[in-house]
């Protein structure tokens, strides 16, 4: 066999072939190459990005998780468009606030982390198990966390097995609490929570939910100035991520977009 | 150390150990796969529900084994392992049946010349395209030879009589029914003695339209109606 340009160490495959039942596959890259991993210890960099206000909320037949797209550092916008709500597997989203980079990593780590489970196992974890192995991964970020670069998810899905939208939400040592109606988190979440303590009821239709989720981040960038609100004009409008009995779906900006008008010209903005 | 009692030759050694797992394989039940229109089609002889011949390992490539269970299983998860460690480490797009096939063949290998029993196992690595002309499929031997495979392939018990009639039947561009009905017709045919219904067979597809997991299980109500003559 000539070795082409993206062979294995050898050591990799010693390690695919051993007859260790673990199923995670972030235990097996800890054992091979832990520089693979999120980072978990470094000096503070003075500016790095970081991700402001995700919610999420629970409605009749799941949940909605949403973000809005700005990113900064320090007191500069660093990215208009990033995003910040993604599938986790099939049937569960993961969204990202605080430090950018690490956030990102363990969103990587955590996708792999499931799909590698439900195809070694031939079954998909249970969203707890889901949820539980996120606050592990969070643990990690620990040293991180202690320098300032704290990653706060909210991860949410539908479980298949209780029929029902659940959401969790961490801190920065990797606690993990599970929120019965609604969270939000970033420096814009708390306008965006008040916001939806007032808008949510727990019959919501998927419409409302969407509703509620989107004027809670227009209330979040009233008031932050590190969330961004939607920009008709350059279209950039929020992340609304979806995650009911068909699964994971993102709303797309052409459903947003009424919805947006809606809310900035009933508040005569627009 | 103990004096050695006899000389084998290495051919003779060789040859007994090729025919130690020829003859396991043999004996076991069989599998064929088929490259058609809306990807390619893997169909085995399995009655179990929960042990399964077929399964996925990356994207768009797929895994399938005939011969020992407790064997073959070893080299499905090191699969799934390579191909994840390598889309971690690179990208996606960087996991490519070939290299999985080549891992396993260096394993297989290993495994017929060191060890005192030769694995009885033969793989099926495939790896679906963007149109048919890009399909992939290697087949992986117990000795750990490597061959790359068109059209249609067969494993396992009565493999030449398989594939002598799938290969009567083949043409490129087949439709799900018409594929699976190549598949499932040639292994009743091999062997009288197993009828063909959806129950004893195993079917799943690497579906060429699907987005990015490509890989997707067939029911037997689905099996059933393909092999009644749908499409």
């Amino acid at each position: 066999m000539s070795p082409g340009p993206f062979d294995l160490p050898p050591d990799w495959a010693r390690a695919a072939f051993s007859p260790d039942p673990n199923p995670s596959f972030s235990d097996l890259v800890r054992r091979l190459d832990p520089g693979m991993l999120p980072a978990s210890e470094g000096s503070t960099p003075l500016a790095i990005p970081h991700g402001t206000t995700i919610l999420a909320l629970r409605f009749a037949d799941g949940i909605v998780m949403a973000g809005d797209r700005r990113a900064t550092e320090g007191f500069s916008i660093a990215d208009r468009r990033m995003e910040k709500v993604f599938p986790a597997d099939d049937f569960s989203a993961v969204a990202i606030a605080g430090a950018a980079g690490p956030a990102v990593d363990i969103v990587r780590l955590l996708q792999v982390e499931l799909e590698h489970y439900e195809k070694l196992e031939g079954d998909r974890l249970s969203l707890e198990g889901k949820a539980n192995r996120l606050a592990q991964m969070i643990k990690q970020n620990f040293p991180l966390a202690m320098q300032g670069l704290v990653v706060v998810p909210l991860f949410g899905g539908y479980d298949l097995r209780r029929a029902e939208g659940r959401i969790f939400r961490y801190d920065a040592v990797g606690g993990r609490y599970e929120d019965i109606d609604f969270h939000a988190t970033g420096s814009g979440g708390v306008h965006a929570k008040a916001s939806l303590k007032k808008s949510y009821r727990p019959d919501l239709g998927q419409a409302d939910a969407v509703r509620a989720a989107i004027e809670a981040l227009v209330d979040a960038s009233d008031e932050d100035a590190a969330t961004g609100g939607p920009d008709l004009e350059r279209n950039i409008f929020p992340i609304v991520a979806l995650v009911t009995t068909l699964g994971y779906s993102v709303v797309p900006d052409s459903e947003l977009r009424p919805v947006v008008e809606a809310i900035l010209s009933q508040r005569g903005r627009n | 150390m103990a004096p050695m009692p006899y000389y084998v030759s290495p051919e003779q050694m060789m040859k007994d150990r090729a025919d130690y797992a020829r003859k396991g394989i043999a004996r076991g039940k069989s599998i064929v796969s088929v490259e058609c229109q809306p990807g390619i089609l893997i169909v085995a002889e399995n009655p179990s529900e929960t042990l399964h011949k077929i399964s996925e390992i990356y994207d768009r490539i797929a895994f399938a084994a005939v011969g020992k269970y407790n064997e073959f299983e070893n080299f499905r998860i090191a699969g799934v392992r390579l191909a994840d460690l390598r889309g971690y480490s690179y990208s996606r797009e960087d996991v490519t049946a070939k290299s999985v096939a080549n891992a396993y063949a260096q394993a297989l290998g290993g495994i017929f010349t060191q060890e005192i029993k030769p694995f009885e196992i033969e793989i099926l690595v495939a790896q679906v395209g963007d149109t048919p002309d890009n399909d992939e499929m290697y087949r992986v031997l117990y000795d750990g030879s490597l061959q790359d495979e068109q059209g249609v392939v067969a494993m396992g018990g009565h493999a030449e009589a398989l594939m002598q009639s799938m290969q009567s039947g083949y043409q490129p561009g087949l439709d799900l029914g018409a594929a699976l009905r190549l598949g499932g017709e040639a292994l009743a045919a091999a062997d009288p003695e197993r009828p063909l219904r959806a129950q004893v067979l195993e079917v799943a597809l690497l579906d060429r339209a699907r987005p990015r997991r490509a890989f997707r299980r067939l029911s037997d109500a689905e099996v059933e109606e393909l092999l009644q003559g749908g499409s």
